[in-house]
């Protein structure tokens, strides 16, 4: 590959340059999946919205994404540490298993949809249905999050330091919400609960985790389930 | 699916090369919509009293001499600008409506695009590029342009199925989903406002909607205010006036869309990809329009 960009003198020596506007998006993501552990770190120039960029991975590299990353990035992520350094499309870090994602910008839609593991960090707003399906992984928002977030959420912690938008956490199994800005309204079965000590502990190791040290726990209010949905009640037989 | 991609200069400077960054925005939401394709361009504005119509027929060989023979000897109507093979514009002064009819009563096959002082538009089937080849969009100078690109769910793969959608002066509308209550909407529009409707597209009915809250003296960014209580579906908009732009997307926001502006422009896309080719647009503030809220630009009086 010609026309490499100077790199600063900080950069790791074993820095690999992936450009997309000179290479296919399928060989890019091909040479991540394929990547040993000692590799890298990856850094991958003019992303131009491409989807599915640096999708299941399965080793624990690090890549900068530098610009706005298309649909999907950073899907099934399973050890890698991969930050966006712009702006994420519908689904980043969706079904992510493990590892880390951080957006620098904004997230779109449906940010980390059905994550089982690992960490995402968005520093600025994510729009509707951010940890829709939850299954596991802590999402920390720095920004405001839209409507109809950790919407059938079963399992996992969403934070969020501004605000969340309409029916916050319907129908939401055993996941767990910190929200410290307004929240426009819960969703059903969605209920505000004690923060106790287990749960500031874990919201402050979040925060510090997101590199959000100085937000103070007061600050932020618990959310869950009423568990009045998803329990069989007895009473409601005729309706089967 | 489908992709829609708008473009509003705020600096007059970059008029001249509309077209060509307009284009590439088009082409690249070709994956989303490849059954047709076409683009509203805000340009040449008709001199004094004169109005632009723009008017199809699907034989590119068709005669337009003498449809234009006609339209001169009845109208008093200068004939201009004839561009690829199925779209021509008639520069007029006679009243708008009553040319429009004439036009469409030459031939059966003829369909009005669009009637105003500066609109025209474009539309045809088949795969974006080709779309933008034949009419030659990248040379077209204007102030703003809106597109669309169909995967067609709801009525016909038809060049007058596909969009923009113009049922008002200088007015286009492009959507992105699809609308619940267009049937009903269509007949209250049609038996109590007197609109016309050419087409079975729920995206008709809206641009309908939008034209006769225009018609009653509401500005664009008030007409969608109103479409947000009025219209049940899924839609993401983008509409186009003389000297307006304007976004919204339904409260339930399921179609994609994200904003692009600097200090020279304003850009829509279904997706961020559409806008890459921008100029500047590393340094453009980029976000994705909220839920039910109304975004619009406007040049003079809105």
């Amino acid at each position: 590959m010609t026309g490499l960009p100077e790199t600063p003198v900080d950069t790791p020596p074993n820095i690999v340059v992936l450009d997309l506007a000179a290479e296919d998006l399928r060989a890019v993501n091909q040479r991540l999946q394929a990547a040993k552990p000692e590799d890298g770190p990856f850094r991958i120039l003019h992303p131009r919205g491409a989807h599915a960029l640096a999708c299941g991975l399965n080793v624990g590299i690090d890549v900068e994404i530098e610009g706005h990353a298309g649909y999907y990035c950073a899907g099934m992520n399973k050890s890698a540490r991969i930050t966006v350094n712009g702006n994420a499309g519908v689904g980043v870090a969706e079904n992510m298993m493990a590892g880390e994602v951080w957006v620098k910008g904004d997230a779109s839609q449906s940010a980390g949809a059905t994550a089982h593991g690992g960490l995402l960090v968005v520093e600025g707003n994510t729009a509707a249905r951010c940890g829709i399906s939850l299954k596991g992984a802590h999402i920390v928002v720095k920004g405001n999050v839209g409507h109809m977030s950790m919407f059938l959420a079963q399992a996992g912690r969403l934070v969020v330091l501004g605000d969340a938008g309409d029916s916050l956490g319907d129908s939401i199994y055993e996941a767990r919400i910190y929200v410290r800005g307004k929240v426009a309204s819960l969703g059903a079965d969605c209920i505000e609960k004690d923060m106790r000590e287990a749960h500031r502990e874990e919201l402050r190791t979040l925060l510090d985790r997101a590199g959000c040290t100085d937000a103070h726990i007061a600050d932020f209010r618990r959310y869950g389930s009423a568990r009045e949905l998803y329990h069989f009640k007895v009473e409601n037989l005729d309706s089967y | 699916m489908c992709g829609i991609v708008g473009l509003f200069l705020k600096n007059r400077a970059l008029e001249g090369q509309l077209g060509a960054m307009f284009a590439p925005m088009l082409i690249e939401m070709t994956d989303r919509g490849p059954d047709s394709a076409g683009f509203a361009i805000y340009h040449d504005p008709a001199p004094g009293r004169f109005t632009k119509i723009t008017a199809f027929h699907p034989d590119p060989g068709f005669d337009w001499e003498a449809v234009c023979d006609t339209i001169r000897a009845e109208l008093n109507a200068t004939v201009a600008d004839h561009r690829g093979g199925s779209h021509m514009v008639i520069h007029t002064d006679a009243a708008p409506k009553a040319a429009a009819r004439l036009i469409e009563a030459a031939d059966g096959k003829i369909q009005i695009m669009s009637v105003g002082t500066t609109i025209e538009i474009y539309k045809e089937m088949g795969l974006p590029d080709k779309v933008a080849e034949q009419f030659k969009l990248r040379l077209m100078a204007g102030t703003h342009a809106v597109g669309h690109t169909r995967m067609a769910t709801e009525s016909a793969v038809t060049t007058a199925g596909s969009h923009p959608f113009s049922t008002g002066l200088d007015l286009c509308l492009v959507h992105n989903g699809s609308l619940s209550n267009h049937n009903r909407l269509r007949e209250r529009l049609r038996d109590h406002e007197g609109m016309e409707f050419k087409t079975e597209n729920d995206t008709e009915v809206a641009a309908a909607y939008i034209a006769n809250r225009l018609d009653k003296g509401r500005s664009l960014h008030g007409s969608l205010e109103d479409a947000l209580s009025d219209l049940d579906g899924f839609f993401t908009f983008v509409a186009g006036t003389k000297d307006g732009f304007a976004v919204l997307r339904d409260a339930i926001a399921c179609k994609p869309a994200i904003l692009a502006e600097t200090d020279d422009y304003v850009a829509f896309g279904s997706e961020y990809r559409a806008l890459v080719g921008l100029p500047g647009i590393e340094r453009a503030r980029v976000w994705e329009p909220e839920p039910a809220v109304v975004y619009s630009w406007g040049r003079g009086a809105q």
